[in-house]
């Protein structure tokens, strides 16, 4: 190793020291440091109620003597598959018949913590192995469990469950045998597991696993259990039909908006316009004097109509005058927001997140010869270097799932129930005790499914406005539903984004160093302010700009900072969070770069990929898959893009054509290497899904203000990916046997700047602001 | 009183005029399985059929509905339908399963109408909105079912 490669390991290793640092003192935790095990993942029986004659083994897994096989999920089902890949992992070790496995919502238990979420605020990619990435790792697990995080996002259901739900099955299997063995007076060795049943291969006796599971359940649980090799695997690795799929086509599925409770009364916020306003006055008499309108009440923010029906309650929210308090914002347009980036990117520096070489120094060097005149290739000058910048730019997103923001809640006689579609069931239970001031065990939460999440159900402001409700209408349920055009316009958006690039290209138009700042507000500030205020810290935060610092090339010069943008809109986790914007400035300057360099994008990027393997065969499966280099027909051209997220990393080709200003994308072929597959029809059509998100966001979306407010409102002016728009979407899974990593979110950020590229390629316009729009040829 | 025929079965509701038959079905009769996505048409979640032919309940008014028939995801006995929901399950199309019903409920009046839809017709007759984005799946699970219609008729 070289000195000034040591040395650069060095700044890095205290870069990231003092990151996590921050991130693991926030709030004054106090964690230890060992690797959690994945049996004290185990919990206890009591930890998970059981109906009828059912046997818990663990907080897990329940037995009933017919055989059923109950799995408890304690992650929210959300379109993801997780109800059914989580029952494979333990299921699998098992040796449970799958026809067997049924699946419940888990209850909310410390046991069901995710401890795999937080890895996501580390600063640590798929091939960083060393100690501080393991260090930091344990840490992070334990405060995910210290926290209580019950919680689903950041593609970290399966990386947190891999190993502890497969060490569950695992020991109930162990258990289940010890319990035949004795009966039969055997010894444990002599037994086998297949299929449900316990088998004595010797005399092919067999018992059924709800035959034993009683005897089983008093056993202490073995601690040393083996876990089966991948050669042995009979679910993972194959396409299992989902478990939740059956009662989503004939409309039997019960999302939160679906809950009906005897009594149960209906309720619509008008809520203020300008974020931070509150109610000055109301004058609610004309919507109090229409059919079915119970009351109108007031809570934080908003003023709020409930009626014995949904609708009457919207139609008389519209009756109700309601004057707000004034805000410093009431008058900020989203051209004030792009003023003030600006600014913070002329003034300020930044946080530095990747410092590698000398970037700074060999920019000055080579922007003070641009100055005195020198020219490229003019060897007179003394300098043969040019200095390519660029700025970039993201807009505000919503995130627009498809069942509106709602809760039903109750509170009556000092005891709170709440039905919620959540991502975050822990913080729901936390929030609905702490509004209406009782303890946590007098919350019941029920967790309906989530008509789409995408970072939107992390949130618990219905939460916090139904039991506030609900505390007002003298102890009936009440659900609290918003309109599409509230739930666009009170979302908690993905930032609006800007990044400022200069590179240095040598003589041979290669690039040897990248500077790039990124501006935007800090997403996880935002989120965890509300989620868990006495953490929050506006401190440097590794979600804003993840995909920007963590730049697979091998460039010499290196240097990512972060700017932290103030602004009154409530930003928070969208799908892919900072990646869905920084992949687009990234993998588009880089694509910048490559035609400086006169170079194939593809070639580019091979050749700078020494250190990454596992990315470097990503980028040439989605190549091959997609015919590249190979001859399009006339008017069409194609662009590629990679990006590593959530511990995966995913290659995407698009095939664009356009039609005066209009594009359209014919066809996006994607890899991707999530580490072990689990359940691969559920790995391909996360990642198709995700395309369509990205496409949505690359094409069309685009939120923006005016007089401090939101001006869109619901699908006609922000727009979705429709059938007539669809590309069509080859995913090909590499196989192999690293850890696994997400598959939710990391197929979404690789699309916008696979267009884009395309899009230049095609049309020879660099589209630096997404949306993307040509300009008409 | 609004009277009309709900999946084959009678029934009444005494609201206003003018309330949308999608809150209809949802709050006064119970049937949750048609969705309310946007309320102004636009997304399709709350598509059922109006004697046949799909509508978006969200801005259909109950007193357009009186003594006619209205089909819904929950119907039992359209053999469309079935097929569409059974290759629904074979392609594993829903994720969120939000919207799946109106997809469903607006497949199912494109097929009445066109046995063997081109992706042409496809794209014009469903403008359903889906954000976890199983379009792919919807296009080949249509063709699936279309193509079932044929080989059964083939058989007979």
């Amino acid at each position: 190793m070289s000195q000034n490669h040591l040395k650069d390991t060095r700044a890095n290793l205290t870069r990231r020291g003092f990151l996590i640092a921050g991130a693991v003192t926030t709030g004054g935790l106090l964690v230890g440091c060992g690797a959690p095990t994945p049996q004290e993942r185990l919990g206890k029986p009591a930890d998970l109620p059981v109906q009828g004659d059912q046997v818990a083994l663990n907080a897990w897994v329940k037995v009933s003597p017919d055989g059923t096989v109950t799995v408890a999920v304690p992650r929210a089902e959300m379109g993801q598959g997780v109800m059914t890949s989580l029952p494979m992992l333990l299921a699998e070790e098992l040796d449970a018949r799958w026809e067997d496995v049924r699946v419940e919502p888990a209850p909310v238990a410390q046991v069901y913590a995710n401890e795999a979420m937080m890895l996501n605020a580390l600063p640590f990619g798929v091939d960083d192995h060393g100690w501080l990435a393991r260090t930091a790792a344990a840490v992070m697990q334990r405060t995910g469990r210290i926290l209580h995080l019950q919680v689903t996002g950041g593609s970290s259901s399966i990386r947190d469950a891999w190993l502890p739900l497969r060490v569950v099955g695992a020991t109930a299997r162990a258990m289940l045998v010890q319990a035949a063995a004795q009966r039969w007076q055997v010894p444990v060795a002599e037994c086998r597991t297949e299929a449900g049943q316990v088998v004595h291969t010797a005399t092919g006796r067999k018992l059924g696993y709800g035959e034993v599971a009683a005897d089983a359940a008093k056993l202490t649980p073995p601690s040393d259990v083996p876990l089966k090799s991948p050669d042995q695997f009979k679910l993972i690795g194959q396409a299992a039909p989902r478990k939740d799929i059956p009662g989503k086509v004939d409309g039997s599925a019960q999302f939160g908006v679906d809950v009906r409770v005897p009594g149960m009364l209906y309720a619509v916020p008008v809520q203020a316009p300008v974020f931070g306003a509150d109610v000055a006055s109301f004058d609610a008499a004309e919507a109090l004097r229409m059919r079915g309108v119970k009351q109108v009440v007031q809570i934080p923010h908003a003023v709020v109509v409930v009626a014995d029906s949904w609708w009457r309650a919207k139609q008389a929210a519209a009756q109700v005058k309601v004057s707000w308090t004034a805000t410093p914002h009431d008058q900020t347009s989203s051209a004030d927001i792009a003023r003030q980036a600006d600014e913070a990117l002329a003034q300020n520096s930044g946080t530095s997140f990747t410092n590698r070489g000398d970037a700074d120094q060999v920019l000055k060097d080579a922007e003070a010869a641009a100055k005195a005149g020198a020219k490229p290739g003019d060897k007179a000058g003394g300098n043969k270097q040019t200095v390519l910048q660029a700025r970039y730019h993201a807009p505000y997103l919503a995130h627009a799932a498809m069942e509106p923001i709602n809760c039903t809640a109750q509170v009556k006689d000092g005891a709170v129930t709440v039905w919620a579609s959540t991502q975050s069931a822990s913080l729901a239970k936390w929030r609905a005790s702490q509004i209406a001031g009782v303890d946590s065990d007098r919350v019941t939460l029920h967790l309906p499914l989530l008509g789409g999440g995408f970072g939107r159900r992390l949130e618990v402001d219905m939460v916090e406005q139904a039991v506030a409700v609900a505390m007002q209408v003298g102890g009936q349920p009440v659900k609290l539903l918003w309109t599409r055009e509230d739930d666009t316009r009170h979302d908690l958006y993905r930032p609006a984004a800007w990044a400022d690039f200069r590179a240095v290209l040598d003589a041979q138009g290669q690039a040897i160093a990248w500077h790039n700042r990124v501006a935007a507000q800090s997403p996880t500030y935002g989120a965890t302010k509300r989620l868990l205020p006495w953490a929050a810290a506006d401190s440097p935060d590794k979600n804003q700009i993840e995909g920007a610092f963590d730049l697979p090339y091998d460039i010499p010069h290196l240097a990512v900072r972060q700017v932290r943008l103030q602004g009154h809109v409530p930003v928070g986790y969208w799908r892919s969070v900072g990646h869905s914007y920084n992949a687009f400035f990234v993998e588009s300057f880089a694509d910048e770069l490559a035609h400086a360099a006169g170079q194939d994008p593809v070639a580019w990027r091979r050749a700078r990929l020494g250190q990454h393997p596992r990315h470097l065969a990503v980028l040439e499966r989605a190549a091959k898959e997609a015919g590249w280099g190979q001859a399009l027909p006339a008017g069409r051209a194609r662009g590629v893009a990679l990006q590593e997220a959530f511990g995966s990393i995913c290659a995407q080709v698009a095939e664009v054509s356009v039609q005066g200003d209009q594009v359209r994308v014919h066809r996006v072929v994607c890899a991707i290497d999530c580490g072990h597959t689990v359940n691969p029809d559920t790995i391909e059509a996360q990642v198709q899904g995700s395309i369509v998100f990205g496409l949505s966001a690359a094409l069309f979306g685009e939120v923006t203000l005016a007089q401090g407010r939101v001006e869109q409102s619901s699908f006609p002016d922000y727009p979705m990916v429709k059938l007539a728009h669809m590309p069509r979407i080859d995913v090909h899974i590499l196989r192999n046997a690293h850890a696994p990593g997400g598959v939710g979110e990391p197929g979404v950020p690789p699309v916008a700047p696979a267009v884009a590229n395309a899009l230049f390629a095609l049309t020879g316009q660099r589209l630096r602001a997404l949306p993307l729009r040509l300009k008409a040829a | 009183m609004h009277q009309f025929q709900l999946n084959g079965q009678p029934v009444q509701v005494d609201v206003e005029d003018d309330m949308p038959l999608l809150w209809v079905l949802r709050d006064e009769l119970g049937h949750t399985g048609t969705k309310f996505g946007c309320g102004i048409a636009a997304c399709g979640a709350c598509t059922v059929h109006l004697n046949g032919g799909a509508v978006r309940s969200c801005v259909v008014p109950i007193s357009a509905v009186a003594g006619q028939s209205v089909q819904t995801i929950e119907s039992k006995s359209d053999a469309i339908l079935a097929r569409l929901q059974a290759a629904w399950v074979q392609h594993q199309v829903p994720q969120c399963g939000y919207c799946q019903s109106g997809m469903l409920m607006a497949a199912t009046a494109l097929l009445r109408e066109n046995a063997r839809p081109t992706d042409a017709d496809i794209d014009a007759a469903m403008t359903n909105i889906c954000r976890c984005g199983t379009y792919q799946r919807v296009r080949a699970a249509i063709h699936t079912a279309a193509g079932a219609a044929l080989n059964a008729k083939g058989a007979a």
